[in-house]
């Protein structure tokens, strides 16, 4: 089947039922989608499907063919950060960085949504996203800042 | 331990009629995936022919006509929060939509996932039962029209034949002018599953309650009389604090519609 991960046309072979996780890590070898959970509730898997944020660990193959699927590889445009990464650089969103790329996608996606957002706003776009490192206070800043350079 | 993944058959159902006869070749159907997806990776997923109806665009509008809201059965959490008419009249869904996992989970969950998921601790359906809603199964047989009230007959128990797929749901708009009132209480505010869960909509004595994680499935209470539920303890929570919770919630209902 096709479809088209960071821009680019990708054929893949996988069993239809296949976690789009498994078939980004280990087929694609696009580790920046971590596993953690592997039930929907810590958000470490997230990417991007048609723009809209997903659990990639819930979504078998066959439902993404021919998507456009966005993985933490995919946002930065060359040797330049997303801004949403340069915040998280600066202000110390990310301290064992497991969360991180599914913070930063959950981010770019909230961002999508309100271009302008509150900090109600913030911590709702994220909540599906558990960090056990920060204390999210810091990852809340990086995204204010983000659009507030 | 983690399921065989090439023992699963997937199809896409093509179209609605597709679905329907592959149900009778024993496909069973999956949507979001926000919760059949979790049992397969936990190996707990026994069926093996699943069938995608994610696609079927028929199933996923919001139709509004004088007397009813009708959304298809994949009308997703994101959906039911983007909708206005659902916000002006029914705005224990979107209440119950924002409460349920997080972003990800509301792009891909479906209201008609919810339901035939028949988790006693899900958030839309106690507000889908103070709204008097129906559901619509069809089935190569045709189409009946079930009260959501009559729906659900005991722990995973519905009145849904194998052939039959949840095609619709349709609230009477009726309420607008009601009080409306939903809590959820969990271990934390995001991404808890209910403890207990509570809607209610009043308009003078004309009153309607439904709870969820407070029986084997969500329960609309006759007569909104709240000792007519028995909890039980479990993993998350014990029968004597869902009990007291419940209670609570019916007495801050009760004065905040007074």
């Amino acid at each position: 089947m096709q479809l088209s991960v960071n821009g680019i046309e990708r054929s893949i072979e996988a069993p239809p039922m296949s976690r789009l996780l498994d078939v980004l890590r280990e087929g694609l070898h696009l580790t920046g989608v971590k596993e953690g959970c592997g039930e929907g509730e810590c958000g470490a898997c997230s990417v991007l499907i048609d723009g809209e944020l997903a659990n990639s660990c819930l979504v078998p193959i066959l439902q993404v063919e021919g998507a456009s699927i966005t993985t933490i590889e995919g946002v930065a445009h060359g040797e330049k950060l997303h801004t949403v990464q340069q915040a998280f650089l600066d202000h110390g969103g990310a301290q064992c960085g497991i969360c991180t790329p599914g913070m930063i996608l959950a981010a770019i996606a909230l961002l999508e949504q309100h271009s302008n957002p509150t900090l109600e706003h913030i911590k709702e776009g994220l909540a599906g996203n558990l960090c056990r490192c920060t204390g999210y206070m810091r990852i809340f800043e990086a995204v204010v800042q983000a659009v507030r350079p | 331990m983690r399921s065989h993944v090439p023992s699963y058959e997937l199809v896409v159902a093509r179209d609605l009629p597709h679905a329907l006869s592959m149900l009778t070749e024993g496909f069973r159907p999956i949507a979001g995936g926000t919760d059949v997806m979790v049992l397969f990776e936990a190996g707990k997923l026994a069926h093996k022919k699943w069938m995608s109806i994610r696609g079927l665009p028929e199933l996923r509008t919001i139709d509004v006509t004088p007397d009813h809201i009708t959304f298809g059965a994949l009308t997703t959490y994101t959906d039911v929060r983007r909708s206005a008419i659902i916000a002006a009249e029914f705005p224990l869904m979107i209440e119950a939509a924002a409460l349920t996992g997080g972003i990800a989970t509301q792009n891909r969950g479906t209201i008609g996932g919810n339901i035939v998921n028949a988790s006693p601790a899900a958030d839309t359906p106690p507000a889908l039962l103070v709204y008097d809603a129906e559901v619509e199964l069809t089935s190569p047989r045709g189409s009946r029209w079930v009260p959501y009230t009559q729906f659900h007959k005991g722990y995973k128990v519905m009145d849904l034949a194998s052939d039959e797929l949840l095609t619709r749901i349709r609230l009477p708009r009726k309420f607008a002018s009601w009080t409306h009132f939903y809590r959820k209480v969990g271990t934390r505010r995001a991404q808890a599953i209910s403890k207990v869960c509570f809607a209610g909509v009043r308009r003078g004595d004309q009153m309607r309650v439904a709870l969820g994680s407070v029986g084997p499935a969500p329960i609309f209470l006759e007569n909104s009389d709240i000792s007519a539920i028995s909890p039980i303890d479990d993993v998350r929570s014990t029968a004597r604090y869902r009990m007291q919770v419940a209670k609570n919630l019916m007495e801050e209902f009760l004065h905040a519609s007074a």
